[in-house]
């Protein structure tokens, strides 16, 4: 009987994912081109915005993958504490630097969006700042990754702290809600609305959004795969030394 | 556990450091405040319950790394995991006497520092209430942290870099409190808010602390 936790084993998983990959990175490019290009070259400008508009294109992909990207973490996380399947704590290891990178582009593309249009490069808006304590929060999970030198260990501790900083970060993001007024617009997407931006913007964006999709698991799969030779590297070494 | 609490309030008394440190970087902290900002008292005021927080989170968080640390090295913690005594009674009880070393000596000395920095006078029954009730999450949450770190040599500036996000909520909550006091306004949602931080943390870090311990003590 086939399930899911086949894919804990290594073996299979580096199979399985040596097929997936060329088809998932294959999939992200198309989709990122065809995105990209339709939507920065052949979607009007706004009449309020400008053609400052079309870093809407990044902004939000890269915002939603960031948050679902600490998302994966916490599930895979949780799968490890339950079931230790090493294959699961390495991808939320891999996917760590990922979901980093797109908070920071986020980060980077609302900062060049929010000079001409809101007048400033940084306001301390519950969305932004969110966003800011989402990044530390990547920091310090790589960063004890990096102290400790027992990969059981460093899989253990970092997801404790990963369930114990979801939590935070959760209470951290109603917290901020009561600090201060949003600047920020309301959810560019949202499942509970008929028309959420006009279908001219929508076709392109949903296309970088599965590009985004499909870069984010390629990556992953692609930095799990490299965890797991390096794990398998280790074992060799250790192994030849002591023969 | 009672035993446990005793011995770390007595070390912290006999060993020295223990009261006295974090008091004197609180004082200090909030001493350069005027420095950075300027003597003007209109400004000093406005940013009081700020600053008196921050400096408290501070003080708190100096401290953090020696809670495991000691014990660690010289290998106490092993003892007690080998004894009847759970680790999450130890982890709640070093969190406890970091509150009453650290915490507890932040909350008596903060209106003094208020009158320093030219804190509104309403605010500081609500200063010492929020900073008596929120303090105690930054012992929970701190003592979590110090678990996660112990087994790494030279963890401090990690610590902090694990901790600090951790201490948002509190830190929101706690200084928007004062803040709300001393423009008077209604300051009993965001205490009630710190408040309620606090009993999530006692109550669910010490687990939290007590697992990071066992991977760090296998």
């Amino acid at each position: 009987m086939s399930s899911l936790w086949e894919y804990a084993n290594p073996r299979k998983f580096m199979a399985t994912s040596a097929f997936l990959l060329p088809w998932t990175a294959g999939i992200a490019a198309v989709c990122l081109v065809t995105g990209l290009v339709w939507g920065f070259f052949f979607t009007p400008d706004d009449f309020r915005q400008g053609s400052t508009v079309k870093i809407i294109y990044v902004h939000v992909p890269a915002a939603i993958m960031a948050i679902n990207a600490w998302f994966m973490m916490l599930v895979t996380s949780i799968i490890w504490v339950i079931r230790r399947h090493h294959v699961s704590v390495l991808a939320a290891k891999a996917a760590a630097p990922v979901g980093m990178v797109f908070t920071l582009i986020a980060l980077a593309t609302g900062a060049l969006w929010g000079q001409p249009m809101w007048g400033t490069w940084w306001e301390w808006d519950p969305r932004l700042t969110s966003f800011l304590i989402l990044f530390l929060f990547y920091l310090g999970y790589m960063a004890l990754w990096e102290a400790i030198e027992n990969p059981d260990s460093a899989a253990d501790l970092t997801s404790v702290l990963c369930l114990v900083g979801s939590v935070f970060a959760v209470i951290s993001r109603y917290a901020l809600l009561f600090w201060n007024q949003g600047l920020h617009q309301g959810a560019t997407l949202s499942l509970d609305r008929e028309q959420n931006i006009s279908n001219v913007y929508w076709y392109p964006l949903v296309i970088t959004l599965a590009g985004f999709g499909f870069l984010f698991i390629a990556l992953v799969l692609y930095r799990t795969r490299t965890e797991i030779r390096a794990r398998r590297l280790k074992a060799l070494i250790a192994q030849e030394r002591m023969a | 556990m009672i035993g446990l609490l005793k011995r770390d309030l007595t070390l912290a008394i006999r060993a020295g450091g223990g009261f006295g440190l974090s008091l004197a970087f609180f004082l200090i902290f909030t001493t350069l405040v005027p420095f950075g900002v300027g003597p003007q008292t209109q400004i000093l005021a406005e940013i009081a319950p700020g600053i008196l927080w921050l400096g408290a989170l501070l003080a708190c968080l100096l401290s953090l790394d020696r809670i495991f640390q000691l014990d660690w090295e010289d290998g106490t913690l092993d003892l007690v995991a080998t004894s009847p005594v759970p680790l999450e009674g130890l982890a709640a009880m070093k969190a406890l006497a970091h509150w009453i070393t650290t915490g507890l000596p932040l909350v008596a000395a903060a209106p003094v520092l208020g009158l320093l920095l030219n804190l509104p006078g309403p605010a500081y029954p609500w200063l010492m209430a929020s900073l008596a009730l929120g303090t105690p999450a930054l012992s929970a949450i701190g003592t979590f942290g110090a678990a996660l770190t112990v087994g790494i040599k030279r963890g401090g500036l990690l610590l902090s870099l694990l901790v600090l996000p951790l201490y948002i909520p509190t830190l929101i909550f706690g200084a928007l409190c004062v803040a709300r006091a001393a423009t008077g306004q209604d300051a009993t949602t965001p205490l009630v808010l710190v408040a309620g931080i606090t009993a999530g943390a006692l109550a669910l870090l010490p687990f939290a602390a007590a697992a990071a311990l066992r991977v760090n003590l296998r």
